[in-house]
């Protein structure tokens, strides 16, 4: 049984009021979107047809939410228990990044009244990966909430019920380890099929899942890294540096294998030139790897990396390395054809920072009220 | 057949040759083919018994009637006198007062159900229709009772056809076209101010030769003559495709004959077939267009003494440009707005601000745990 | 107890597997169907007058996209959600010379190419987009479209556009004269495009005969008169004697590019002048299935990870819980 607790204290802080201006902010325009279609409020157009709402809230934002899958990952396939204390936190900003991941696509969809059309036999086309991310997303989502639901049951003393639950909790980590896998490397096969419009330098065709699988889970370990780091400081909880700097130790192993895989990729296909050839896109890969570098050197000493600090520097270098790696191939060197042109408007992105603002104040709020972080000892 | 085009043309004074030649062209504006020419050139020459014209005026400036009898071809007035036998006709009867009343009840009477009726001028409708009176009855009811009987009922013009200058707003009297005061009747409109008389003239050969009357549009307007957009057959439409423009009056482009769409033109809305006929048998491009002026819309209800004179008209055919677009042109692409720069700018900023300040907390807290 | 070396070999034996079954199971580029019919499409014959946009506005009752003051006009500039069909122009330097690269200019058609291993059907996670077997004619169905609009990143010549203008938009891409309502192939007549163009620079017929034509035409010369063919190739309305004013670019777009399309363009310059993307023969929508049907076929992968993972999620919850 965890020794989690709710942190209780005010909600409405200041910095909470500012979140829900956001939100506010973020609301007006996604009304506009409902009443007056995507291109009253987004910049999409008709060679990009995805903009923010896709890349950021559902390729990047579930990419950042990889936290309580990488976690499970650690703690079940290589049973180091230790890690339990952060499990909570992270499968709750998983569950938050994923619900609006999965907002965000309804909100990005054009005849969203038609959705459940992905969920009916008679319409699926199996040859599709858009059908395999949609459905694995939509599932996982209800995973996380299985997997979730332990923290509110305690909370409500429904010690029955968590017992039963705890019986077959192990499916449904299973379950929340394999749908990851499945869709977050189907996010970078995406990619394949849009072929050329894809920069060379981000287009591997075949290796796309792995590179996809092998960010996904780097950001993953990175946000765990993050979110704990940020918690701490805070709500100041206990110091958990020993644990995320062994958090470090596996994202020096993984970046290493995505580095190999990437570079190794660019130079069997003669794309290496490319490198300092490509205009803008040069700047933008180098500045990618550079981010990609940045966490490998500092994880690597061990001094750096025990210092909670310049972990947390790290995560966030991880985090935006990641995050620039899936913006580059999706939207900065995506090129569908002389002429075209894509950058958000101010609505857009309002939409998505209040999607992002509801996120962390959902987070605030339940980890006042539900048992999720460890209270300081001391306290 | 010979035989009676020589007594036609002792009748009519014209050539057995221009005669046909008339039949011809009339036949051709109504989209007819030579056989239905000769048929009609006999229906002219050898009249079963010349049918009886009841001709009422309204609320009007006699324009039809003046167009009519401007019609250029040779001896048409004559024609139409030998044609048909035009019993009632206020500007054309030699007589007047009660005597002309008298007979034209006499001839309706005689003629009920085979007379040809022709409405010229807009009815005026409010107060019992008290605004236009012709031997102390209304117009209105003069021509209830003229349609009552009618073989066939004509308005010629734009005021009999829907009101025309009459009824622009505020339209004092209730000024309305024959055909709404008809209801349960056929009526034909030959709109126009003035109406183009072989329009007119067509009509009725069609009706003397066929008995029936020509195929009409969904405004009762024959097909022949309004089936068409000015706009399609105009001639200055290439200037319209390139986009050459006279932007006033007197102008470079004005004065190179260049499109006069921007100049409040109403052909692109306005159904009629002037650049094809044109006017007054001159050639030579005589009509609005053609000499330079705008088209008004005056044979299209709601355009005509509707709608401003040098307003735009509402394009009802819309056709790509004589431009082309390049291969690198796109609809409606997005460049970067320093606004959306500067919020996405911030959300960033915003990131590594917290993780900065979360980072310096961190750091202290562990230098005072170690101090610990 | 499954350690982390025994686990890192499974996995690795596993994506080598894989990998070898990516190379047995490739899933080439689709066919064209022998019936399959489509246009081609003779820069060289082109002037520009558009009677194929004004048609394929009028048989698809589509709106005329307007520029700024200019709305006496569809000024349409590029495909877009009301305009399924636009004639666009290359033009060089002085632009004086019909079908010349330099100081010249080419006309070129922009409309779905009819791919014969269309992207936008692959992509499609809801079967909106569908390839008829016979005639190749990819057709799209808003009844079944969740408006994901993958389908226009799939696409390599940008052809489905969305109506990001309504509240309640749909996909709108050509449908070769063949959707619900119109289906003029299906009653035997010839696109609305092909019908109107008065030198035949747009033919319709069997993709084959259209193959046939276009190769044909690569073999004449400067000066050579050739009769040219209006409307449907099988059936053709009438034909126009032409002297060539330019040598063809000896390249059928559509014959290969990306498995093939049914409507083929042949002009007097290179095609990426012409804006045609930089395609190779082998298709996108065939690596993707390749990839994916590895990774899922029978979905036996991850149902044999899915086992492992239970046991192990089982073995080390259960001890974890003995702690």
């Amino acid at each position: 049984m965890s020794q989690a607790k709710p942190l209780g204290g005010t909600i409405f802080t200041p910095f909470f009021i500012a979140m829900m201006v956001v939100f506010a902010i973020g609301m007006y325009f996604l009304g506009v979107r409902f009443m007056n279609g995507i291109g009253a409020v987004a910049n999409i157009n008709g060679g990009y047809p995805w903009g923010i709402w896709v890349v950021y809230d559902v390729v990047i934002g579930t990419a950042l939410a990889c936290g309580g899958y990488a976690l499970a990952i650690t703690i079940y396939l290589f049973n180091k228990g230790q890690y339990h204390p952060l499990m909570r936190a992270a499968l709750l900003a998983s569950l938050l990044g994923y619900a609006l991941g999965g907002v965000g696509a309804f909100i990005d969809m054009g005849r969203y009244w038609q959705f459940y059309h992905l969920m009916m036999p008679k319409h699926m086309n199996f040859n599709s990966v858009m059908l395999e991310v949609g459905l694995c997303v939509a599932t996982y989502i209800l995973v996380l909430i299985i997997e979730f639901a332990p923290a509110f049951l305690e909370r409500i003393g429904a010690k029955g019920l968590l017992k039963a639950l705890d019986k077959v909790l192990f499916l449904f980590i299973a379950i929340g380890i394999l749908l990851p896998t499945m869709h977050q490397s189907s996010l970078g096969s995406f990619l394949v099929a849009m072929g050329y419009k894809i920069s060379p330098l981000w287009q591997s065709l075949y290796m796309q899942p792995v590179l996809a699988l092998l960010t996904a889970l780097c950001m993953g370990f990175s946000i765990v890294i993050f979110e704990a780091s940020m918690s701490k400081a805070a709500f100041d909880l206990d110091d958990e540096t020993h644990l995320l700097s062994k958090i470090g130790k596996i994202i020096v192993g993984l970046l290493t294998a995505y580095l190999v895989v990437r570079f190794g990729e660019i130079i069997v296909h003669g794309k290496f030139g490319l490198i300092f050839t490509s205009g803008k896109n040069s700047v933008l890969f180098i500045l990618e790897t550079a981010l990609f570098v940045i966490p490998l050197v500092i994880l690597t000493s061990e001094k750096k990396r025990n210092n909670p600090s310049t972990l947390l520097w790290a995560a966030v270098s991880m985090l935006f390395a990641g995050s620039l790696y899936r913006f580059n191939a999706f939207l900065l060197t995506y090129n569908p054809g002389p002429g075209y042109s894509y950058f958000p408007s101010v609505g857009e992105i309002m939409v998505t920072l209040g999607i992002i603002a509801f996120e962390v104040m959902t987070y605030i709020v339940l980890v006042k009220t539900l048992p999720v972080l460890h209270k300081p000892k001391h306290a | 057949m010979k035989g009676d085009f020589e007594t036609l043309e002792k009748r009519l004074g014209v050539s057995r040759r221009d005669f046909l030649k008339y039949c011809t062209g009339i036949a051709a504006s109504l989209g007819l083919s030579t056989s239905d020419a000769i048929a009609m050139a006999e229906a002219v020459a050898k009249p079963k018994k010349r049918p009886v014209v009841i001709w009422l005026h309204g609320q009007e400036c006699t324009g039809p009637t003046e167009s009519l009898l401007r019609s250029e071809h040779p001896t048409l007035d004559r024609l139409i006198l030998e044609m048909v036998s035009l019993e009632y006709h206020q500007t054309l009867d030699s007589g007047a007062g009660h005597k002309v009343e008298h007979m034209k009840e006499l001839s309706m009477k005689e003629n009920a159900g085979k007379y040809l009726l022709v409405v010229e001028g807009a009815i005026p409708t409010k107060d019992g229709g008290v605004y236009c009176k012709i031997a102390g009855t209304t117009m209105l009811d003069h021509t209830i009772e003229a349609a009552e009987h009618a073989a066939a009922i004509i308005a010629f013009g734009s005021c009999a056809s829907w009101g025309g200058v009459q009824s622009a707003s505020p339209n004092p009297t209730g000024a309305q076209g024959a055909q709404s005061v008809l209801p349960g009747k056929t009526v034909v409109n030959i709109p126009g101010c003035p109406p183009n008389p072989y329009n007119f003239l067509a009509t009725v050969m069609h009706f003397l030769t066929f008995g029936t009357l020509p195929e009409l549009d969904n405004q009762n307007r024959p097909k022949f003559a309004y089936g068409r957009l000015i706009h399609e057959n105009c001639e200055r439409r290439p200037h319209f495709d390139a986009g050459r423009f006279a932007k006033e009056f007197g102008d470079e482009g004005h004065k190179k004959g260049y499109c006069l769409y921007k100049l409040g033109c109403k052909g692109p809305e306005t159904h009629a077939n002037c650049p094809a006929v044109e006017f007054n048998d001159i050639g030579g491009g005589t009509w609005p267009i053609g000499v330079g002026h705008p088209c008004f819309g005056c044979a299209e209800e709601g355009v005509g003494f509707t709608k401003p004179l040098f307003s735009l008209a509402d394009v009802k055919t819309h056709t790509p440009p004589n431009q082309f677009p390049t291969i690198e042109q796109r609809e409606e692409t997005s460049g970067m707005t320093a606004g959306a720069a500067a919020v996405g700018g911030a959300a960033i900023g915003a990131i590594v601000g917290a993780a900065a300040v979360a980072s310096k907390k961190l750091g202290s807290s562990e230098s005072s745990d170690s101090q610990e | 107890m499954m350690d982390r070396r025994s686990f890192l070999k499974t996995a690795t034996l596993g994506t080598a597997a894989a990998c070898v079954s990516t190379v047995a199971e490739a899933r080439p580029n689709l066919e064209p169907s022998p019936e399959a019919v489509g246009m081609l499409y003779d820069s060289t014959l082109c002037v520009g007058c558009k009677a194929c946009v004004s048609a394929c506005k009028e048989t698809n009752s589509m709106d005329p996209v307007i520029h700024g003051g200019n709305f006496q006009y569809d000024s349409a500039m590029d495909l877009s959600s009301d305009t399924l069909n636009v004639i666009k122009v290359y033009s060089n330097g002085t632009a004086e010379v019909k079908d010349s690269e330099t100081d010249g200019f080419a006309f070129e058609k922009r409309s779905c190419m009819h791919c014969v291993d269309p992207g936008c059907v692959s992509v499609c996670p809801v079967t909106a987009m569908r390839k008829d077997p016979l005639t190749g004619i990819v057709t799209h169905h808003a009844d079944a479209c969740i408006g994901c609009r993958t389908c226009m990143g799939g696409c390599p010549y940008n052809v489905p556009q969305f109506e990001y203008d309504e509240a309640f938009g749909r996909i709108q891409k050509c449908q070769m004269c063949n959707q619900e309502g119109v289906e003029r192939i299906s009653k035997g007549g010839m696109t609305a495009c092909a019908e109107v163009c008065p030198t035949g620079a747009t033919l319709f017929g069997p993709r084959t005969q259209l193959l046939e034509e276009a190769k044909r035409r690569m073999t004449l010369k400067e000066g050579d008169t050739y009769n040219y063919p209006r409307g449907d190739i099988s059936k053709p309305d009438s034909y126009h004697e032409k002297d060539l004013e330019a040598n063809y670019h000896n390249h059928v777009w559509g014959e290969k590019e990306a498995g093939g399309t049914n409507v083929m363009h042949i002009s007097a310059i290179p095609f990426d002048k012409l804006g045609m993307p930089p395609l190779e023969d082998r298709s996108y929508a065939s690596m993707s299935e390749t990839l994916q049907h590895t990774l899922y076929k029978g979905m036996a992968l991850p149902a044999v990870a899915l086992a492992g993972l239970t046991y192990m999620v089982k073995r080390n919850k259960d001890k974890d819980g003995e702690e």
